[in-house]
């Protein structure tokens, strides 16, 4: 701070200011004074001149906008002295960005201080272009840079520096780096001894090769050397290790650059980084309990863990890759890892639970329980549910952890798996006192959460009774303690008070008429509520315990439940794909000690499935709901009917002309649609073209339209299925970048053969599969990975024509991928501040189109929140002053339009709910439209909800087919209704 | 093409800024905007959270020390643990350099904090990650002064 005390004094009155305005007061003061001595004073000393420009710098980071002054520190820059060119070098570099052209005039300066013998100006220089040089800096001091990377006889010092320059100058224009030239010379510099370099240089590496690997294949081998040498702690210097990890950043970044690389041809070469990648995994240089050092591994770990799953093709299997580790390592991850690895954690603690260590799995999932993420809640809730109910080591254990789960995280529970609970205790008699003394307890909590009022009340009213003799458990006591809780909970739950109240009553022996007079009055007091199903049962309640005996019969305890499969583990495995249940099923199996062999297929299912010989031929291709009415044998009339609308609707709005259509109808139009034949093929170019009629015999498992529509939705799941063979997906999305792996699990015990899969992309994707063998061994999975690049919004889809052959006849199926528009959408939530502006600038078509949109399934505002969230176009709460009315914002990313914010706003009409308007609006013209067109398919589809609800559509009275027309007609209803909001 | 960090903050508790490194071009009000929102981002989150949020189309991984919130702006996919520790490693940078650090030091000191970052982190990336290469750089750089 020497010779600056104009700037310490100038930062203390700033300090010294009471308020905000004092302090711009000062601040104008101090830019004035400054203004006037740049302007007037020709002859300004470099020493004051520094100060000036120090204080600049000062007032800019308050928050002031400096806009004068730019000039004084650019030319400081050229200054002859250290003192004065470093000042100028850090301050240009806050205040001016590459597109000043102010920069510009500096461009010779720098470069006469890169060329010139002076190391410490090198160094001012190297830094500023790295920090802020833009497209003419590469142009012009590549070349330069480039030499002051590679010569001997620079320091590492300024090496470093200069390789991260390059760095940004190859990222302001490619370019300027050429792998025919450079390749070689990026090789020599990995077989830097100085860590500093090589940090520099790896990350240079790092962009080269993501930007394009080939012709780098030089440097993989060195950087499995580098991953050695710091993994092995050899030849690295004290300073660069980091809580006793080899300098862990440069380790992250190597497995990085390799990660860019498809494959390792070089068989030894990959030997090695298997095994370096194992020593880091296993974590054996990290010491139990030092907190610090864990944190460090943990950051390893991630990326040596993706580079794992990467080299072992079965990408992001995140379950198959942890069981391994796991059990080779037979220690579990420490809670606080569990936080860093969120959901990634998750599924690989539920995958690797076994009877052996459920109990601590469980426990620890309960514990994160408290502090996790509220988005993951209820995923782990459910997870911990199962995982509790299927390695349970004795049943009260059991009930001990739901009934933590439902105190814990009461909001995140959801009802299967109180329900689940209940059931158990009911068929359990030896759990049934357990059970009932354990919610007693809870009971006496001052705040319980309703879930557990509702279980409470359900199980101390069927078993209460057998605590009659306990202290506090006689039933007017458990009445009492209940009926606290009555004003507290909801209207759905009071009726199973009731419930209890009258068990409660029942049970009482002697019978106790004080208690009965109390219920009685709950009862009269209930029988005139405005709760129909409350009302009915205060009525109920009241007549029948008047009755005695009859009392008895009525409410005697529930009988037990029929044994069937956990709703909750259904609820899971219709969730994870094919991948996730393999994986958990290989937990019974023995395990390879090879990482190697884990590469190798894996059994999918336990027992094939019966063969079924259909009696009629033909073939469910895809998502056309009338191959599936005609191939269905049996189909019954209902079962057929309540698909229709569900099952085809997304093929069927894409094609604009059926949307009015009534559903009944659809079937029929599409038949007459396959007579003619081929025509289906306009509908979103899935060609669907019957092959091998005669020969193909075998009819999918499953509904490949629903399949597919769910798949849309989310991640992972499967595909196809059919006797033979089950198809998975797994998909994950960056940006424009999307990566599925295909899962081919045969399932039966003969292989099959002339495995074929063709993907026929549409012309906005760039789909690049990766070789499909051409048997699948018997009851084998094999793992094909599919890169995808989106280049532009569109709504068409690619397709999977995939066939094989089993025995001698052939089965082919062409399935549509669920690489769908909103697989690029990033979800993302403005602001009002954020959101007005943009949406104002966007004005009118074609940017922003308008529509109405009607037959739309009626939904509640919250499942239409819910419905736009799911497909990532996130509702912006709020926003919209009318409450019937949604906001909502996404962010679309392709090659074409960058990452390209979207925004949307749906009207609503409280008095009809089957009708819309919608407006969506973008900066790229195509992409609204498709946008739109998108939202509106979701809107009139609703694939998720396609069970129940579909009857509550209401059909229009056959109106003729409507092309929906982008602009609002004045005149229509909807355009009525939106001005009415 | 990813860029690697995208701005490093370093703000108290009342949101005035202590340092301001950015790596992309921005305007002078779209940076005073940044602060603004990243500052409200990580002042008012749980401590029992994770030190990751996400901002705009990026995210944020902060750490807080005493009254300082430290925050780089990264890509979505990058690696957090990377950059948590890297925070730290600077924060253990300044404490080594000025003995016992506090936020008067970097505020009477912003110059000298400017030089050490240079050191630290160049183009968005990291430079250096040896204390003592970067202490003894930095006194090397104070003898020319």
């Amino acid at each position: 701070m020497s010779g600056m005390r104009g700037l310490s004094v100038f930062i203390s009155d700033i300090r010294n200011c009471q308020n905000k305005e004092a302090e711009r007061l000062r601040v104008d003061k101090e830019l004035g004074n400054i203004r006037t001595c740049f302007k007037n004073d020709k002859g300004l000393t470099p020493y004051k001149k520094k100060k000036y420009v120090w204080k600049m710098l000062y007032i800019h980071m308050l928050g002031y906008d400096v806009d004068f002054g730019h000039m004084e520190a650019v030319s400081l820059i050229s200054a002859p002295k250290y003192p004065e060119k470093q000042v100028g070098y850090i301050v240009t570099s806050c205040l001016l960005n590459e597109n000043h052209d102010f920069l510009r005039l500096a461009i010779n300066a720098v470069r006469n201080d890169i060329i010139g013998r002076n190391e410490t100006y090198q160094c001012l220089a190297l830094t500023l272009v790295g920090n802020i040089g833009g497209r003419e800096f590469a142009e012009s001091l590549a070349p330069d840079v480039q030499k002051l990377l590679i010569s001997s006889s620079c320091r590492p010092l300024v090496r470093k520096k200069a390789a991260l320059c390059l760095l940004r100058l190859f990222r302001k224009n490619p370019d300027v780096v050429n792998a025919d030239g450079w390749a070689d010379r990026m090789a020599q510099l990995l077989d830097e001894r100085d860590l500093g370099v090589l940090t520099s240089s790896m990350s240079l590496l790092v962009s080269l090769v993501s930007n394009d690997y080939e012709g780098y294949s030089s440097c993989l081998p060195k950087c499995v050397k580098i991953l050695e040498r710091l993994a092995r702690n050899q030849d690295v210097p004290q300073e660069y290790t980091y809580y006793g990890i080899p300098s862990p950043w440069l380790q992250v970044k190597t497995m990085r650059a390799l990660q860019y690389f498809p494959t390792i041809e070089d068989p030894s070469t990959r030997r090695s980084l298997f095994e370096v990648l194992q020593r880091i995994l296993m974590g054996t240089d990290v010491v139990k309990n030092a907190d610090n050092q864990r944190k460090v591994y943990a950051m390893k770990f991630i990326d040596a863990f993706f580079l794992f799953a990467h080299l072992l093709g079965i990408v992001n299997n995140y379950i198959c890759t942890c069981i391994y580790i796991y059990k080779e390592r037979d220690i579990l991850l420490p809670c606080h890892l569990i936080q860093y690895f969120s959901h990634v954690s998750l599924d690989l603690l539920y995958g690797m639970c076994d009877v052996s260590n459920a109990k601590g799995i469980v426990e620890e999932l309960l514990q994160y329980l408290s502090t996790a993420e509220f988005s993951m809640r209820e995923e782990l809730s459910l997870k911990a549910a199962i995982l509790a109910e299927k390695f349970a080591p004795d049943l009260s254990w059991y009930v001990d952890v739901i009934l933590q789960l439902i105190d814990n995280a009461g909001d995140f529970v959801s009802d299967d798996i109180w329900f689940r609970v209940v059931q158990f205790v009911t068929n359990n008699e030896d759990l049934q006192p357990y059970a009932a003394s354990k919610v007693r307890e809870y009971m006496d909590k001052i705040a319980i959460h309703e879930t557990m009022v509702k279980v409470s009340a359900y199980i101390l009213g069927e078993y209460g009774h057998l605590l009659a003799r306990r202290p506090g458990c006689s039933a007017r006591e458990l009445f009492g303690i209940l009926h606290e809780k009555l004003p507290t909970v909801s209207s759905p739950t009071i009726p199973l008070l009731l419930s209890t109240y009258a068990k409660l009553l029942m049970h009482a022996q002697p019978p106790d008429i004080e208690l009965q007079k109390q219920i009685w009055n709950v009862f009269k007091k209930y029988e005139s509520s405005i709760d129909v199903e409350i009302q009915q049962r205060a009525v109920e309640y009241f007549e029948l315990s008047k009755k005695g005996a009859a009392l008895m019969d009525v409410l005697a305890e529930m009988p037990k439940f029929p044994e069937r499969q956990s709703s909750l583990i259904k609820k899971v495995e219709d969730v994870e794909d094919t991948a996730d249940q393999s994986a958990i099923k290989l937990r019974a199996q023995q395990l390879p000690s090879n990482a190697l062999v884990l590469a190798d297929p894996q059994p999918v299912n336990g027992t094939p499935p019966p063969l079924k010989v259909p009696s009629i031929s033909g073939i469910k291709l895809d998502h056309e709901s009338a191959s599936q009415t005609q191939s269905q044998p049996n189909g019954d009339l209902s079962k057929v009917q309540s698909q229709i609308p569900s099952a085809d609707l997304l093929g069927e709005m894409v094609d604009p002309l059926a949307i009015e259509a009534p559903p009944v109808d659809m079937g029929s139009h599409q038949r007459v649609y396959r007579e003619e034949d081929g025509i289906p093929d306009e509908v979103d170019g899935t060609a669907i073209v019957p092959i091998g009629d005669q020969a193909n015999k075998v009819e999918p498992i499953g509904n490949i339209t629903e399949r597919f529509n769910a798949l849309c939705l989310k991640d992972s799941g499967v595909l196809y299925e059919d006797p033979y063979i089950q198809i998975g997906v797994k998909a994950e999305w960056r940006g424009h970048h999307g990566r599925l792996v295909l899962f081919l699990g045969n399932k039966v015990t003969s292989p099959l053969t002339s495995v074929q899969a063709l993907i026929l992309p549409p012309a906005h994707l760039k789909l690049e599969l990766s070789l499909v063998p051409d048997t699948i061994p018997p009851r084998a999975q094999v793992q094909c990975p599919l890169e995808v690049m989106n280049i532009r919004p569109s709504r068409d889809v690619a397709v999977l024509d995939f066939s094989y052959k089993f025995g001698t006849s052939m089965v082919s199926a062409k399935l549509r991928l669920p690489a769908v528009l909103n697989k690029f959408l990033q979800p993302l939530q403005l602001t009002s501040e954020e959101f007005f502006p943009q949406w104002r600038s966007l004005s009118g078509p074609p940017l922003k189109l308008q529509e109405v949109v009607r037959g739309v399934r009626p939904l509640s505002l919250s499942e239409m929140e819910n419905l736009f969230n799911s497909f990532r176009v996130t509702i912006c709460p709020g926003l919209d002053p009318n409450p019937n009315n949604l906001v909502a914002s996404t962010t679309f990313y392709s090659e074409n339009t960058r990452p390209m914010l979207c925004l949307a706003r749906i009207e609503t009409d409280p008095a009809d709910r089957t009708q819309l308007r919608l407006t969506v609006a973008s900066g790229d013209s195509t992409l609204t439209f498709e946008l739109k067109e998108f939202i509106k398919e979701q809107l009139i589809a609703i694939p998720m909800g396609s069970r129940a609800l579909v009857p509550a559509v209401p059909v229009p009275a056959a109106p003729l087919a409507q092309p929906p027309s982008p602009a609002v007609d004045a005149n229509d209803p909807g355009a009525m209704l939106a001005g009415l909001l | 093409m990813r860029l690697l960090i995208r701005f490093i903050l370093l703000q108290n508790r009342q949101g005035k800024t202590r340092l301001a490194k950015y790596y992309v071009p921005l305007e002078e009000s779209e940076k005073h905007k940044v602060e603004y929102e990243v500052h409200r981002l990580v002042v008012n989150r749980d401590s029992k959270f994770t030190n990751f949020v996400e901002f705009r189309t990026h995210k944020v991984i902060y750490r807080r020390y005493a009254g300082l919130f430290f925050s780089l702006c990264v890509d979505i996919t990058d690696n957090e643990l990377a950059y948590l520790e890297c925070i730290h490693l600077f924060v253990e940078i300044l404490d080594h350099f000025f003995s016992n650090v506090c936020e008067l030091d970097l505020v009477f000191n912003f110059h000298k904090v400017y030089l050490i970052l240079d050191e630290f982190i160049l183009a968005g990336e990291l430079q250096e990650t040896s204390k003592r290469a970067i202490i003894e750089r930095m006194s090397e750089l104070e003898k020319l002064e």
